[in-house]
């Protein structure tokens, strides 16, 4: 079937078969290869993008259910004038990430929690990151990371 | 100033961030742009002979190139012959290879399978999803045989897994039968207990993509060593290993798993000789779950004597290893266990003696700690066991056995020689940064209240073995360019450790050149054709060593050209590592820049070449105290606190330390809480899927309480050792002690892990119907 995205601002449109799921749309189709693939069970949240504004897991949802509607990637957090988001600062100022694979699912769960939730406590980051897993880091720079974030994601909300 | 020992970010972040990683599955490059997809038909019973395999449905179905099995694989090299008496026995006890002759793995399952999992028939599909597809019609016929699950069954049962074996006892290595070292003991504890099997879980699973062209095969795989990998395929296949370019990409993790290559990666290789076509294997998760190899899997008998007043006298180690269904690393890993079962103490008499036996279930092999976690998981709970014994507080036991500081280098019984430690004062700092005594007299105040919530305190004091194989040694090459800047081939191989920064700020401290002006390059073996990788917590004290030696060299010829510059006697200059420039002694006028100096060097004028195997062993050391709460209602638990020393000598970089302490804790508290990889009887994996292997997450661990210890070694130049598995090995132990210590007080002494709510819940009600039968 036809399915048309717009993805990180650009409109992505393919004829793909009728099972394809998002991410392998992202990946293969719009050619964005941040989001990975970490499980087969929804479990690990590698694959976790923004569905017109909201975090989802893009290996549970089929490119189709995406047609005619918006994908934010982590490709497409950064402005354009090359500044990372107030998220990925807070990421590489805490040492967030090792080896990098959970990296964008985890980035994309915090840009979304904070939209939620712009001052959680570390027990609320801890829960709202329940279905992201990453097995380098033991989450303790990454609750850091989403607690220094907060402030900064606010601001650059509100502005 | 030194940049070694501060605060630095790392370089490889921004990409991983915005760009994210180029894992396997990733490369979008011309050479595999039209690569065909590789899907495994794998078995899904235990225990099998192969009747029949019958391809010619998946043939015919949409997409499909081409379907293997064992019998294509016609154009190998023999494999080695059987050694003389059958067995595997000509294995060297401590060398971690496959065993052979009669305990052979077959690349593919030729007429029999071993275990869920195992690799029958390769799927070669144009695209992934074609692949799934064509799989599930290779129709493979099996008739079952009875399944051998865990270590108790392999020992008693009748049925072999390899035929013309004896047994399933596929290694035995020494003695832990006299008694009389226990004669003389006020107090003697036993106890059986199991250290269980784990997956260790990258976040990336196995992938490997393959063009064979013009004689040359060029191999992309998820690996911590391409050296080792090229070596591996180069034997598989029958090349000239300067015929084979492996390249590790991004790799998503490998904590031990992803040593060298696994058969069903090599095969990728092989099948695209084969076939012809550029080849992609990217495995997914439930695969990775059964097909990459699995660790711990030990079951203990400790047994520990001593004195009313605290001295431990004797200890006896006992270990069955369960391998899994084939020996990969032959005795190797309870050999570990065996060396460093002493742990940090002074102990006048131990015994250890360990089999591995094979089982119908995924192959065991290294995972975070290979063997030491298991070591120290056993001495620990010994020593609670004797604490309690008795009833002596298990802070106090362990102060009082430490080997002390001027004891070094101290040689064990067991024959590992302890470079250098300072025990007690690592347990002493814990002690302090917890507030132990306070903790105490809050857990004695939820005893006396009679909470349904009951505190627990537990204690590990480790020591472990890091570059246990230093005398394999890493290279470094590293050059100066024209333009002031510097380039680094390292033989070290990073898979999220932060190599990248780390080697830069070396060069920095040693050279002056910032790290901005650094690159870092690893895993491509036609750039570095000779190095080792990455486990072992090997990477710093011999990689990182290798560096600076290339750059003391590369220094060394700038003086000289330096000199030449300068018209001035090589002696008389100096190099500036805070502006990066050369000079003649007192003369800053006379400064001259690295890209000056190296532009009159000429072109490769400044380029330095080191192997380094001037080290040794090192062991660091500390003690983790875990504070967990236990619900005695529903025997849930939960960790609050957990406070560490972790000393590995000096730290080049506070940030990638304490990265690696953080990772750490949370696998060992893993295993210690959640984690296991579980089979019914029949060798089904119950936990084959994310959705059932309790892969622990932010929502069940606490912020970690790092204190900082520095103890330096002498047997390298930076006085540094690893810190890639303290982690693993030291808060397993210290959570489970936890738990034990929470429903102590009820008569509890032991529980096995993972300490699940059902297994602590069984155990308070089985301490408290024994307490109401008395």
């Amino acid at each position: 079937m036809k399915v048309t995205v717009t993805v990180n601002g650009s409109q992505v449109e393919a004829e793909v078969p009728d099972r394809t799921l998002l991410v392998h749309f992202l990946r293969d189709v719009a050619n964005l290869t941040a989001t990975n693939v970490g499980c087969d069970t929804t479990s690990c949240g590698a694959c976790t993008v923004l569905l017109d504004g909201r975090s989802v897991k893009s290996c549970t949802v089929l490119a189709a259910q995406a047609d005619g509607r918006e994908v934010t990637t982590v490709e497409g957090l950064a402005d354009g004038s090359g500044e990372m988001h107030p998220v990925q600062r807070a990421f590489q100022a805490e040492h967030a990430l090792q080896c990098g694979f959970c990296t964008p699912g985890m980035v994309m769960a915090t840009v979304s929690l904070l939209a939620e939730n712009p001052a959680p406590t570390e027990e609320e980051v801890r829960s709202a990151l329940e279905g992201n897993l990453c097995r380098c880091t033991g989450y303790h720079n990454i609750v850091r990371a989403v607690l220094a974030a907060a402030p900064a994601e606010s601001e650059r909300r509100s502005s | 100033m030194s940049i070694l020992g501060t605060r630095v970010v790392r370089t490889e972040d921004p990409r991983l961030l915005t760009a994210g990683g180029t894992y396997v599955d990733d490369l979008r490059i011309p050479e595999l742009a039209d690569a065909a997809r590789v899907t495994f038909v794998r078995s899904p019973i235990a225990h099998a002979l192969i009747t029949g395999i019958d391809t010619t449905a998946a043939r015919e179905a949409p997409g499909v190139v081409a379907v293997l099995t064992a019998q294509d694989l016609d154009d190998l090299p023999p494999p080695p012959p059987p050694p003389a008496d059958g067995g595997g026995g000509e294995v060297p006890e401590g060398a971690p290879l496959p065993l052979g002759g009669l305990w052979s793995e077959p690349l593919l399952a030729v007429d029999r399978v071993r275990y869920v999992g195992e690799a029958v028939a390769m799927v070669i599909t144009n695209d992934s999803y074609q692949g799934e597809d064509a799989a599930e019609l290779v129709s493979v016929d099996y008739e079952p045989l009875p399944a051998v699950v865990g270590i108790g069954t392999a020992l008693e049962t009748e049925t072999l897994l390899f035929e013309g074996t004896e047994s399933n006892v596929a290694v035995t290595s020494g003695e832990a039968t006299d008694d009389a070292v226990f004669d003389g003991c006020d107090a003697v504890i036993k106890q059986t207990i199991v250290n269980q099997r784990l997956a260790p879980m990258p976040m990336e699973g196995r992938a490997a993509a393959a063009r064979f062209a013009d004689g040359k095969l060029t191999y992309w795989v998820s690996t911590q060593n391409a050296q080792i990998t090229r070596f591996i395929l180069a034997g598989v296949l029958g090349l000239d290993p300067g015929a084979i370019r492996v390249i590790a990409p991004d790799v998503g993790g490998g904590f031990g798993a992803k040593v060298g290559a696994d058969r069903d990666a090599l095969l990728v290789a092989w099948a695209a000789r084969k076939t012809g076509r550029p080849l992609r294997w990217v495995e997914t998760r439930s695969e990775n779950l059964v097909g990459m190899t699995h660790g711990r899997a030990q079951e203990q008998t400790v047994t520990m004597g001593g004195t009313r007043d605290g001295r431990i006298l004797a200890y006896r180690l006992d270990v069955v290893q369960d391998t899994g269904a084939y020996p990969r690393m032959s005795g190797f890993l309870p050999f570990l266990t065996k060396l460093m079962a002493v742990g940090p103490y002074d102990i006048p008499h131990v015994q250890t003696a360990a089999r591995t036996v094979v089982t119908n279930t995924t192959p065991i092999s290294a995972y975070r700690g290979a063997g030491r976690p298991e070591a120290t998981a056993a001495i620990e709970r010994a020593v609670d066991l004797f604490a309690t014994e008795i009833g002596m507080d298990p802070a106090e036991v362990r102060r009082k056995n430490l080997i002390a500081p001027d004891k070094f280098p101290y040689s064990t019984p067991t024959g590992a020689v302890y470079d250098s430690g300072d025990y007690a004062t690592a347990l002493d700092k814990v002690l302090a940064g917890a507030g132990y005594g306070e903790l105490r007299a809050e857990q004695a105040r939820h005893r006396e209240r009679g909470d349904v919530v009951q505190l627990g305190l537990g204690l590990a004091s480790y020591v472990e073995i890091t570059a246990a194989d230093a005398a394999g040694g890493e290279t470094s090459r590293l050059m100066v360019h024209g333009d002031g800047t510097a380039t680094v081939y390292t033989g070290s191989s990073a898979h999220g450790q932060g190599h990248h920064t780390a080697w830069a700020m070396l060069v920095e401290a040693e050279l002056g050149i910032p790290m901005g002006s650094v690159t870092v390059i690893h895993g491509d073996t036609d750039l570095i054709p000779e190095g080792v990788g990455t486990y072992a917590s090997r990477s710093l004290q011999l990689g990182g060593v290798a560096v600076v030696k290339a750059a003391q060299d590369v220094k060394e010829q700038a003086r000289r050209v330096a000199a030449d510059m300068l018209e001035a006697a090589e002696t008389d200059l100096e190099l500036d590592t805070e502006h990066g420039t050369w000079q003649v002694r007192g003369d800053p006028a006379s400064s001259r820049s690295w890209a000056e100096v190296a532009t009159h060097a000429g072109s490769d004028g400044l380029v330095a070449f080191v192997q380094y195997i001037g080290g040794a062993p090192t062991f660091p050391f500390g003690t983790h105290l875990a504070v967990v709460e236990v619900d005695t209602e529903t025997g849930k638990v939960r960790l609050i606190r957990h406070v560490t020393a972790d000393d590995a000598g000096i730290v080049i970089s506070p940030v990638l330390a304490e990265g690696q302490r953080h990772g750490g804790i949370a696998q060992g508290v893993a295993q210690a809480l959640l984690e296991e990889m579980m089979y019914d009887a029949d060798g089904n994996p119950l936990t084959g899927t994310l959705a059932d292997y309790a892969a622990i997450s932010a929502a069940e661990l606490p912020s970690f309480e790092l204190l900082q210890s520095e103890t330096p070694t002498d047997v390298n130049p930076l006085g540094v050792k690893g810190i890639g598995e303290a982690g693993t090995i030291g808060a397993t132990p210290a959570v489970q002690n936890a738990v034990v210590d929470a429903v102590s007080y009820l008569g509890v002494i032991h529980i096995d892990m993972p300490t699940t709510p059902a297994r602590v819940w069984a155990a308070i009600s089985a301490a408290r119907e024994s307490e109401e039968g008395q």
